[in-house]
């Protein structure tokens, strides 16, 4: 189909229409000094929803300021034809070289096709299975592990939960949710094995109404702690901080939000990702197809410590955090059951956090009532 | 400390869901009936209450007080429901489809205008603690209501007095019933209409103050879940009595908040499907109360929604 | 037009072409009015908002019209669209306002890809028929009922097609995140996928697909049933002028169930064509809000099926250009919603210019 190396676009803008918007872009006039590397990143969300999708502009943020890099940014495209035709449009009237499709719904088929198309562009997406040989060379997955930040929010709870009930805010039951309440859980019951936590799903991703009703549910049945994985914590955080008890956060740092009951939380660093790969496209090296790291690679964070975190929960989480960071920590080791009282683990055997049988998880682990 | 509910954690959420969540669709049916009363249908109230969660938000951030955030969110909503009568007085101009764009109107200016307001945090209005004899925590939260609710009680007893007792109230249903009647009385009923629905809007942009001023409290792009729209169907299963309203409002209130506390009970199955639960009641409801022959009971005569 | 016959009753004699054209200005002419008051109006919107208004109407030109990509990106954002609106405006000809396109999309998808898992080993013809076939069919059930409802219960359509519609969504969700969950799907719960083989491919030379035609040929069929044929008179005679109807002894229940049943059956096969020429598997990519602009388009047309065919475009064309706008100007999303909300109300207010209702009320 149409492929179009960058030198040759810049001619092609110029007998178009579309040369008519590109001469207002800095392109135009950027031919005297080196080109600078164009940026695609794309979110399903809106940009400031305090959660998954402003984490991504925070780290798109941190490239704008890099030289010789411009970024452009289309949010809540919706995971249908739309966000084909936006890549498509990012790389034809705006030479784009690279992009980040951010929401897992965009990789299949939509991206694929994209990429089949535009076999000169490189698209890296966030969060999918990236297998060699079923997928093109020029695209990859980027994913952090955020359950190690969520294993340690939940070391935390559970040394600062009086009731011993934790509570979990869900939007949907899919892999990458259930690993984070699993890690959450492990995190409280190997501090008081005895913990449950007790999960609600909205149903959604973005359900305001839902998800303060569900937060009040929980501080029914007792929850002291709570903590979730929406697009945006703030409706959580806010409520539970009104009825007074305490929280985890998640995506990005809502401490601000909860001044009493903000514990600790799981962030995501996305401007390490994003550096990174900008580096190798400036290095013109192909960014790596599957990429993954946690704590130890910098693509996640924990918040800095509330106010209500006992000192016992800093220095246990402390120890274990500089487990992770060392890379000796695993959390998914046998023997484990799931919640069912099925063996999940065995024995004697155990994921490391790089192990793809992790990313297709559908079981919670004992302690978890769902 | 307290022990957990158990299964009582259901009844009891659901009444404190049945407070909470009731207050939106209080102001909104109120607002509704009054503009029906008169005789014409305001489908638009959806986008009235979007915009007046906006605008409410918006204004208690900048300002400083939520109420003045409540004031504005007042005027917003008395604008489209202005704008909405104005429309709808035009001639050959179809109520139904005006209600239709202003919904869309109304939500797109929210959110277009609404974007730098979904960070920062406004301050939220405060709650009467009604419960504050209780010993049982949850049972105290549950009975922890909002100023607004309690207009919206007193609203409810206000309209029914101004509708049955007084001249201005006995033209406005005259209005709704019989244009005839009300020009023979001197009266325009358009003006009547322009009045009632103007006032309807900003019921229904206080309602939209309480979902981002205190239930969930705060601003973003999901905040309605048809709400607006639920409210009419309200209207018509309360038979378009004010007090009625309450009490329907109430019910509705409960039913949104079924899911999430089936869930805290363990009963983890079709969380979609006890999710709708309120559309289906609000459907079976439509369904029982409406018949195509006899007109329904206190219907408007001039209300073009029901035969 | 009309000639007075000896019954002193007018008739209408066939129009020469050039009248025909006038008439047919004379009925775009308030749209079009519409259109230009909404530019001025958006306009002063944008300067309000600190934007510039002619690059803002350029760059909606440049990501809609001005080049083959564009075309093709507006083309296929209308696409679905050519059937959703007809879920509208078919029952508006007779009068009822539906606005339950959405869950005839996601019913339709959902049947559509459920069959297609079952039919692997069947053959392209068939197997789309087929798929085709069992969208339509849920799709028209649901509108059917909002329709039936209005005939035998005299439920308001409009908030029980809407109530429907979050039904629907509701058992959607349900079924495709439980039941029918295909577990490699792992974090975008879908369907399983429907053979590669069944897919709908794209006209030759564009990158557009087959459901393009397949909409605009519909559109068309629906305008020559609704403007010739008896049953399209009786329709439209329903939605003029009830009593005089009833009076004519026209079987109403029957129309207003068989018209619903169209409407319904349309946008079940956009669902049907989104699944098999996008995405390959039903999942909550269908329920994007192609019905609510659907209500729009159909509103905007007038309810005339064929002249949703450029109305369809125009809101494609908008939409298209929407990336571009938040990527040149900084505007949020939303702006395209503004407009379309302005777009609507100012062309309902234009309405009064007009010799004609959009409505017999």
């Amino acid at each position: 189909m149409n492929d179009f190396t960058a030198i040759g676009r810049r001619r092609l803008l110029g007998t178009t229409a579309a040369g008519l918007a590109a001469a207002t872009l800095p392109l135009g006039g950027a031919l005297a000094q080196a080109k600078p590397l164009v940026v695609g990143f794309i979110y399903v969300g809106p940009r400031d929803d305090y959660g998954y999708n402003q984490a991504h502009a925070e780290g798109a943020a941190a490239l704008k300021k890099m030289a010789g890099v411009k970024v452009l940014e289309e949010e809540k495209v919706p995971e249908t034809v739309a966000v084909e035709k936006s890549m498509e449009s990012m790389i034809n009237l705006d030479g784009a070289s690279l992009v980040f499709p951010t929401s897992f719904g965009y990789f299949d088929p939509h991206m694929l096709k994209m990429a089949a198309k535009f076999p000169k562009v490189q698209f890296r997406h966030c969060g999918g299975m990236w297998t060699q040989g079923k997928h093109p060379a020029n695209t990859g997955s980027y994913f952090g592990y955020i359950d190690e930040g969520q294993y340690l929010n939940g070391v935390v709870a559970g040394h600062a939960s009086k009731s011993g009930k934790l509570g979990f805010i869900a939007a949907k039951p899919i892999p990458q949710v259930l690993r984070n309440i699993n890690a959450f859980t492990l995190g409280a019951r190997s501090v008081n094995p005895a913990i449950t936590t007790q999960v609600i799903i909205t149903g959604d991703w973005a359900l305001p109404v839902k998800e303060a009703e569900a937060t009040n549910s929980l501080i029914a049945q007792g929850v002291d702690v709570v903590t979730c994985h929406v697009d945006s914590p703030k409706v959580v955080v806010e409520t539970a901080e009104r009825r007074g008890i305490m929280t985890c956060g998640y995506h990005a740092n809502q401490a601000k939000l909860a001044p009493k009951g903000y514990l600790t939380g799981a962030e995501w660093n996305w401007h390490k990702v994003y550096g990174d790969f900008i580096a190798d496209m400036k290095a013109n090296k192909a960014p790596g197809n599957f990429v993954r790291g946690g704590l130890k690679e910098g693509f996640v964070k924990t918040s800095p410590y509330g106010a209500a975190v006992p000192e016992k929960a800093r220095t246990m989480a402390d120890g274990i955090k500089a487990q992770m960071l060392g890379g000796a920590f695993t959390i998914f080791k046998g023997a484990m059951k799931d919640n069912k009282g099925n063996t999940v683990i065995a024995a004697g055997k155990s994921h490391a956090q790089t192990d793809p049988w992790l990313e297709s998880m559908n079981w919670l682990v004992e302690g978890v009532i769902a | 400390m307290s022990g957990d509910l158990g299964l009582w954690a259901v009844p009891v959420a659901m009444l404190g869901g049945a407070i909470r969540v009731s207050t939106p669709y209080i102001f909104v049916s109120l607002g509704e009936c009054l503009t029906e009363r008169s005789g014409r249908i305001n489908l638009g109230l959806e986008g009235t209450l979007v915009l007046g969660a906006m605008s409410a938000y918006g204004i208690a951030y900048l300002s400083g007080s939520p109420w003045l955030g409540v004031l504005v969110a007042m005027l917003a909503g008395a604008l489209l429901g202005g704008l909405h009568a104005l429309l709808c007085g035009l001639p050959k101009v179809n109520d139904i489809a005006v209600g239709i764009s202003l919904m869309l109107f109304g939500t797109g200016m929210a959110f277009f205008l609404g974007k730098p307001f979904v960070q920062p945090k406004a301050p939220n209005l405060p709650s009467i603690p009604l419960g504050w004899w209780i010993e049982q925590p949850e049972l105290r939260a549950a009975l922890e209501i909002n100023p607004l609710f309690v207009v919206g009680i007193l609203l409810a007893l206000a309209l029914t007095w101004f509708l049955g007792r007084t001249r201005r109230g006995l033209i406005l249903r005259a209005a709704g019933d019989s244009s005839e009647a009300v020009r023979a009385m001197g009266y325009s009923a358009e003006t009547m209409r322009f009045t009632a629905t103007t006032a309807g809007g900003a019921l229904a942009g206080i309602g939209g103050a309480f979902l981002s001023l205190y239930y969930p409290g705060s601003w973003n792009e999901g905040l309605s879940s048809g709400q607006g729209l639920m409210a009419i169907a309200l209207v018509i299963f309360a038979r378009w009595q004010p007090i009625r309203c309450i009490w329907a409002s109430l019910l509705f209130g409960a039913a949104g908040a079924l899911g999430p506390a089936l869930q805290s009970v363990g009963v983890t199955w079709g969380y979609y499907l006890f999710g709708a639960a309120p559309y289906v009641l609000t459907l079976g409801i439509m369904i029982a109360t409406c018949s195509p022959t006899r007109s329904l009971r206190g219907a408007p005569a001039e209300l073009g929604v029901t035969r | 037009m009309s000639v007075t016959t000896a019954a002193g009753v007018n008739a209408e004699r066939p129009a020469a072409l050039s009248e025909k054209l006038r008439a047919a200005a004379q009925a775009a002419a308030p749209t079009l009015f519409a259109v230009l008051v909404t530019a001025v109006i958006f306009a002063v919107f944008l300067f309000a908002a600190g934007a510039d208004p002619f690059e803002v109407y350029e760059l909606i030109w440049t990501g809609a019209f001005a080049s083959w990509f564009s075309l093709q990106n507006t083309l296929l954002r209308a696409a679905p669209l050519l059937l959703v609106a007809l879920c509208t405006a078919l029952p508006a000809r007779l009068g009822l306002v539906i606005i339950g396109g959405e869950g005839a999309i996601v019913f339709g998808g959902l049947a559509a890809a459920a069959i297609g898992v079952v039919l692997i080993d069947t053959p392209y013809v068939p197997a789309l028929l087929l798929m085709a076939a069992a969208a339509m069919v849920s799709g028209a059930a649901l509108i059917a009922l909002a329709g039936w409802l209005r005939h035998a219960r005299g439920v308001n359509e409009t908030i029980s097609s809407l109530l429907l519609t979050y039904i629907a969504i509701a058992v959607f969700n349900h079924l495709v995140e439980g039941p029918l969950r295909d577990p490699a799907s792992l974090n975008k719960p879908s369907t399983a996928s429907i053979s590669d083989h069944h897919m709908i491919g794209t006209i030759p030379g564009t990158d557009v697909h087959w459901g393009l035609a397949i909409g605009v040929v519909v559109c068309l069929a629906m305008a020559v049933l609704m403007r010739k044929t008896t049953f399209g008179f009786a329709a439209r005679m329903v939605g003029g002028n009830m009593r005089a109807a009833r009076m004519a002894g026209l079987p109403i229940g029957k129309l207003v169930i068989t018209t619903c049943a169209m409407a319904g059956a349309a946008g079940g096969l956009a669902g049907m064509i989104e699944v098999a020429a996008i995405h390959g598997k039903a999942n909550a990519s269908l329920n994007t809000g192609y019905g609510y602009t659907g209500i729009l388009v159909a509103f905007l047309a007038r309810h005339e099926p064929a002249a949703v065919i450029p109305v369809a475009i125009l809101f494609g064309g908008i939409n298209a250009a929407g990336g571009l706008l938040q990527r040149r100007m900084d505007l949020p999303d939303a702006t395209v919603l503004v407009l379309q909300g302005i777009l609507f109300v100012v062309l309902l207010a234009s309405e009064t210019l007009r010799g004609r209702s959009l409505f017999g009320r």
